[in-house]
């Protein structure tokens, strides 16, 4: 608390000395020959003279205000990062049985992946795929293997570059959902995005 | 003869445990085949084993020769092609009368319907056993093999399975499962690893530590060695390896490697690669080089297995649409699809005799296992209303078939049938899940 407190009287202390600096500008702007701007300009510099200290705080207050709400659009926007990394590792996207084709539904999650990845351009991901326990092992891991393909082939082609995508398959070995039943095993033919 | 017995011996047991082995008597497996153990519709041979004599009487002795007598009937009755006729219907007595030829009277053991008889002796002599082996047939009133086996009180098991093997081969021409190995995975801890076990379930011990993920265990010819994926280094690599000893390679090149199965004759395997951007079926040393590709078609190729002569490999591809098996000749690159009866067929394993190719179907949303001729033909299914029924491998002599099942509160678990898919059981009692064997193919 004292830290943000600090911090408001430091940057209070700055926008003074902005002040000062701008008044210092609008000083050598009177040596300029046109006599309108000189007027206007002293005018201006005639009223932050002529503040009263009410008047001072509000000012100040108003600047802080402005300021809090700079802070708040900060953590939005922070939240906001969070909230698209988190859909980015947790939003997964799904195929139909035996196949590894996307979806449209599946191409909307991945564009929406492409554009973290364009924003994160530091962030190497790691793509899993996944089947259900129906069909046997090996099949199951090239199948796979393809889905995991197919999803970076989309992203690849969405312009990011290929270098930052790796993929591996798990086959039915990690199920998502246990079960032995249509709903368990929709979920469980998956990719799925790790940040590495 | 001497020489094919020796031959068989040699690949049937551990060397460090051989007993000494004699000759006695004539088999004559070379001349009839009694039974033709790949019919399905096989009937049950009824075979009588009564109590061993005992040559010397002591408590110890007679001990050993129950326990050899319940091993000799354990083995046999697991077969699925002989029946033992309970001791209470038995009219002699062979352990008071004698064990051989002319001291036995066979109307005794025909009237109670045995058409096969098996006497034993045994001779305990501190910690060292002799084991008198003979089978009779009944009716004909002869003998078709004789054996004597020495060696430690605690290899009675193994000696009792050489003799079930001497049995096997007077009666199909082929020393059968006994001394066979299976491989397969246990997720017995949290982890998948590799185990291995005796053709009947016995004996079970973990053979890999990745504490990850381990796959597709694989025998080679010689059993010597064996291949299988694991996650170690978190993707699917090939892994190979001595089963005795500290060596081996590990084929990891990017994406996945997979699916291994050996060539029959040679330090050669085939295996699922997907390095080239593709998944493509090639042909590696046992080092793990690429001798050459195998398949080229865009799509999945997975899952060779090679036929018994070597010169052919089945294998499952994507490239008409569903995944299906396919036979790729070595020498000619010719190409034909086998299966055609529903969407969806993995998993092929060719039988040692060269003739069918079992495999798994999915069939209304049921998954079972399924046998057709190499060459076409109508699929016969093998399980049924049981779960899911999974990896097929055929024991050595092509009598069996071990498979995964899901049968038992939807755990799945390792199970044996016969070839014509009776006498369908569990194979082994394991913590957790077990999956995906494969039977060596020791005997030769």
């Amino acid at each position: 608390m004292g830290k943000r407190i600090s911090v408001h009287l430091l940057t209070a202390l700055l926008v003074a000395g902005l002040f000062f600096t701008v008044s210092c500008g609008k000083k050598t702007v009177v040596s300029e020959p046109e006599a309108t701007q000189v007027e206007t300009e002293q005018g201006a510099e005639d009223t932050d003279t002529g503040m009263t200290e009410d008047e001072m705080t509000d000012a100040e207050k108003e600047k802080q205000r402005k300021l809090e709400e700079q802070r708040l659009e900060e953590q939005r926007k922070e939240e906001e990062r969070k909230a698209a990394k988190a859909r980015f590792v947790n939003k997964k996207i799904h195929f139909e049985f035996d196949s590894s084709e996307l979806t449209s539904k599946a191409q909307e999650i991945l564009k929406d992946k492409a554009e973290w990845l364009e924003n994160n351009r530091d962030e190497s991901v790691l793509i899993e795929g996944h089947c259900d326990e129906r069909g046997t092992t090996e099949y199951n891991l090239a199948l796979g293997e393809r889905r995991a393909k197919a999803a970076k082939e989309f992203l690849v082609n969405m312009g990011i570059s290929e270098s930052r995508l790796s993929t591996v398959s798990f086959g039915e070995e990690k199920p998502l959902d246990p079960g032995h039943n249509p709903e368990a095993w929709a979920k469980n033919r998956r990719a799925n995005f790790v940040i590495k | 003869m001497t020489r094919r017995i020796l031959k068989h011996i040699f690949y049937a047991l551990i060397p460090a445990l051989f007993p000494f082995v004699f000759g006695m008597g004539h088999a004559m497996a070379d001349d009839i085949t009694y039974l033709d153990i790949s019919n399905p519709f096989i009937r049950k041979t009824p075979l009588a084993a009564p109590r061993f004599k005992l040559f010397t009487g002591s408590d110890s002795e007679k001990e050993d020769a129950e326990k050899a007598r319940g091993i000799l009937k354990d083995a046999l009755d697991f077969t699925g092609y002989i029946k033992i006729i309970d001791d209470r219907s038995f009219m002699a007595e062979p352990a008071e009368d004698g064990i051989t030829k002319k001291s036995l009277h066979f109307p005794d053991w025909t009237g109670i319907g045995a058409e096969l008889l098996v006497t034993g002796g045994i001779k305990l002599e501190k910690d060292r056993v002799r084991l008198y082996m003979r089978l009779f047939d009944t009716v004909e009133k002869s003998l078709l093999a004789g054996k004597v086996y020495t060696g430690h009180r605690e290899d009675i098991r193994i000696m009792v399975h050489r003799f079930c093997s001497e049995i096997s081969l007077a009666l199909t021409g082929k020393p059968g499962i006994f001394g066979s190995k299976i491989a397969f995975i246990s997720k017995s801890g949290g982890n998948k690893e590799v185990y291995m076990c005796d053709f009947d379930g016995n004996n079970p011990v973990k053979i890999t530590d990745h504490k990850n993920l381990a796959l597709s265990p694989a025998f080679s010819s010689n059993s010597e060695w064996i291949a299988y994926t694991s996650y170690h280094r978190g993707k699917p690599d090939l892994y190979i390896r001595n089963i005795r000893e500290k060596r081996g390679a590990i084929v990891n090149k990017e994406g996945m490697n997979i699916s291994p199965d050996w060539h029959p004759e040679r330090f050669e395997l085939a295996a699922s690669l997907s390095f080239s951007g593709d998944q493509e079926i090639y042909l590696l040393t046992g080092k793990g080089k690429i001798i050459k590709k195998v398949t080229d078609s865009w799509g999945i190729d997975v899952s060779p297995a090679f036929s018994p002569d070597g010169k052919r490999i089945a294998f499952v591809s994507n490239r008409g649409g569903s995944p299906q098996i396919y036979i790729k000749s070595l020498e000619t690159g010719e190409l034909r699809r086998l299966t055609f009866k529903g969407d969806y067929n993995t998993s092929p394993a060719w039988s040692p005799n060269g003739d069918r190719i079992a495999y798994v179907g999915v069939q209304n949303g049921s998954i079972d296992i399924y046998t057709i001729r190499v060459d076409g033909g109508y699929p016969v299914q093998l399980t049924k209303d049981a779960g899911d029924n999974e990896d097929p491998a055929w024991s050595p002599d092509g009598s069996m078939i071990a498979f995964t099942s899901s049968r038992e509160n939807g755990v799945r678990r390792l199970y044996v049938m016969t070839a014509g898919g009776n006498e369908q059981r569990r194979l082994l009692k394991l913590k957790g899940s077990q999956m995906d064997p494969d039977w060596s193919m020791v005997s030769k």
